[in-house]
């Protein structure tokens, strides 16, 4: 497969297989060669028969239920009126079902958690937040990756290999001059060279770091992918006098739009479930902070309401769950590609 | 949708206001990106009509630059800065020279927070990895495999936050004679046990169950890396092996680990990466409160709860020095990983 649609790193650890096994075409495959009981099998499937047997797949089963049972519950306890919860365990929803949807509704409008407001505005932010989040570190690193690998100059390997370096870099080492920045702008001596930006109560704070932190990760994964597209499709296009400008738009994004595809998906849902970021640079602030941040916060002060923070628990979780069950190939490689960032 | 006609007089100016609220958020969002992509456009359409032996230059300042000048504000300046404000005081007005690192190196609490984080870093990833090995050699055979791997894998898509919150609601306790809420209490009085504990409160047995909340999230990620790396070992290998009498079990222990020993150890160091950042977990569950504390957690309480700059910086400067080593020899693995396939 030359265009095999994903990231180079990705690819290399056979993960393209592991995510079709965990979606639809993988359990045709995995029922073909279950019903195929050939006399001689082959080796690889002889480890896994020392591995198969009724005890095997009872063992499998136990685990995906307890992996399973938790995240039940708290959808069962959501849907539950309060005074069930407050008397009995979310089990017994089976035995007497009195389930609704009230607890989403109060707690998404009504003033719940001494909130005006309740945790729409959270939520609406969470989407504010993590589509720029998403939108602006794609294109900026596409763009740079582009640079360093078709436009090269004197130094661009250097450049490149700084880049990939910072990936070590915690989060952790950039929170407190970043929001000393944003707060008081940056001073040599006594020359002034950022002013303090006002910018409390705006999701810029947010959005800059975001995407400076996806940064070294983006430029790396899509350098990889860029670099090896066609050479005689570049200098083609250079005979016919495109700039690099035109090059990057026509021809460079369009053919790497599954790369994008995969960092956009993993970077949004990178974005929407952190909580790092988001409480430094937002607090608990109605105006700009996302959900991950409220609840935090209300999980430590306020967990005697159950049927409140279950269902604002669940809120949180239905874009993720949705996103990981409809594009599920995609969001493992892009998962996997960047699952030690941050 | 929610239904504005099911609220009554007040509440419905409330709800009212929340949408227009939203409408205005999502219609500045919808700016940024419109006019981030518009600008963008006409810089390059601009630029795109300069011709000679300024048109490369040109194109390497407009694309690299502001990807150039982000990393460089974002990551090489606060690097160093954060190194520089660790040598400094609470207010980072005064050198204190190595004090702070000292403070990190002697003082008790501190001491307690390092053991705990210590242990993070050995028993999550173990865990984690090994259940997932365990789980990708076991369902590869079973009929509706996708099924089980998507289940085990989901809590990956989920945050830090929501798994802690599922997990708080597990390990709740009340008090004895009252009907229990949490899925471990009442699992320990339908054994027999009348009064458990308040597992939250519980030193040092809590420490324990707020890792497990990471290997729930983390044994999906292994599962899966490792069902490819396992698919992906030639055949001829294992019948080699088989034709030399290894079955079973050794079979497994001599041919398929050693095979995927670099996937192993990636996916165990990325797990490791992972539990050195996070805070998320004691943060929600705990706030590192009842002997939980973790250096990820320790540094942002020192930095934005205590306000105490040079603390703070100097464990985030320790935090820097544990997770580099791990993150480059993690991205050697990989990239020697990939040369072999």
């Amino acid at each position: 497969m030359s265009a095999e649609p994903t990231f180079d790193k990705a690819s290399g650890s056979g993960v393209g297989t592991g995510s079709g096994g965990a979606s639809g075409s993988g359990a045709g495959r995995a029922s073909g060669s279950g019903g195929a009981a050939r006399p001689d099998l082959p080796p690889a499937k002889a480890i896994r028969r020392a591995f198969s047997s009724p005890l095997a797949s009872a063992l499998v089963i136990a685990v995906t239920v307890l992996w399973t049972i938790p995240t039940v519950g708290l959808l069962v306890t959501s849907l539950r009126p309060k005074e069930d919860v407050v008397s009995s365990g979310w089990w017994e929803a089976f035995v007497h079902p009195d389930l609704g949807l009230e607890n989403y509704r109060s707690v998404l409008f009504d003033n719940s958690f001494g909130t005006s407001g309740g945790l729409m505005p959270y939520l609406v932010n969470s989407i504010a937040i993590a589509i720029p989040a998403t939108v602006f570190p794609l294109v900026l690193a596409a763009m740079a990756a582009y640079a360093l690998a078709w436009v090269r100059f004197k130094g661009s390997d250097a450049v490149f290999f700084l880049i990939f370096a910072l990936q070590v870099v915690p989060l952790q080492m950039s929170l407190v001059p970043l929001l000393r920045l944003f707060s008081g702008g940056a001073h040599l001596g006594s020359v002034t060279v950022i002013p303090a930006l006002n910018l409390k109560d705006t999701y810029l704070p947010v959005w800059l770091t975001h995407t400076m932190f996806a940064l070294p990760l983006a430029i790396f994964l899509l350098h990889n992918f860029i670099a090896q597209l066609p050479r005689d499709l570049m200098e083609a296009a250079v005979v016919d006098g495109a700039s690099h400008f035109k090059i990057f738009r026509s021809i460079v994004l369009p053919l790497s739009a599954p790369a994008l595809a995969s960092f956009a998906i993993f970077q949004f849902l990178w974005v929407w479930n952190d909580l790092l970021v988001a409480l430094t640079f937002a607090g608990g602030n109605p105006t700009v902070a996302p959900i991950t941040s409220r609840l935090a916060q209300l999980s430590g002060s306020d967990s005697s309401h159950w049927e409140l923070l279950s269902a604002g628990a669940f809120l949180s979780m239905i874009v993720p769950l949705a996103v990981f069950f409809a594009l599920q190939r995609y969001f493992v490689r892009g998962l996997l590609a960047g699952s030690v960032k941050g | 949708m929610p239904t504005d006609s099911r609220l009554a007089g007040p509440a419905l100016h409330l709800a009212d206001s929340l949408w227009q609220d939203a409408a205005l958020k999502f219609g500045n969002t919808a700016g940024a990106v419109l006019g981030f992509l518009g600008v963008l456009l006409a810089v390059f359409f601009a630029a795109g009509r300069a011709t000679g032996r300024f048109s490369r230059p040109l194109a390497v300042v407009l694309m690299l630059g502001p990807a150039a000048v982000l990393l460089l504000t974002g990551l090489v300046v606060p690097l160093l800065r954060t190194v520089y404000l660790s040598f400094y005081d609470a207010d980072a007005a005064k050198f204190v020279g190595g004090k702070n690192y000292g403070w990190a190196a002697t003082s008790s609490p501190i001491h307690e927070v390092l053991l705990n984080t210590l242990l993070w870093l050995v028993i999550a990833p173990i865990a984690a990895t090994g259940l997932g090995l365990l789980l990708a050699l076991m369902v590869d055979r079973m009929r509706g495999q996708a099924v089980y791997k998507s289940l085990v894998f989901m809590p990956m898509a989920v945050s830090l936050v929501a798994a802690s919150i599922i997990f708080k609601l597990v390990y709740e306790s009340r008090g004895a004679g009252q009907n229990q809420v949490g899925l471990l209490s009442q699992l320990a009085v339908a054994l027999g046990w009348d009064d458990p504990p308040n597992w939250i409160l519980s030193q040092p047995l809590n420490n324990f169950l707020l890792m497990g909340v990471m290997v729930w999230v983390q044994t999906g990620f292994a599962m899966v890396v490792l069902s490819a790396a396992i698919k992906a070992i030639p055949d001829e290998i294992t019948e080699a092996a088989r034709l030399d009498g290894a079955t079973g079990v050794r079979l497994f222990l001599h041919v398929t680990v050693p095979m995927i020993r670099t996937t192993l150890v990636v996916v165990l160091t990325t797990i490791m990466i992972i539990t050195l950042k996070a805070f998320d977990i004691v943060r929600t569950m705990t706030g590192g409160n009842f002997g939980t504390q973790v250096l990820a957690n320790e540094m942002y309480s020192q930095s934005f709860e205590q306000y105490n700059t040079g603390r703070g910086s100097a464990l985030a400067v320790i935090l820097f020095l544990a997770v580099a080593p791990l993150v480059v020899y993690n991205i050697a693995l990989l990239r020697k990983e990939r040369a072999t396939r």
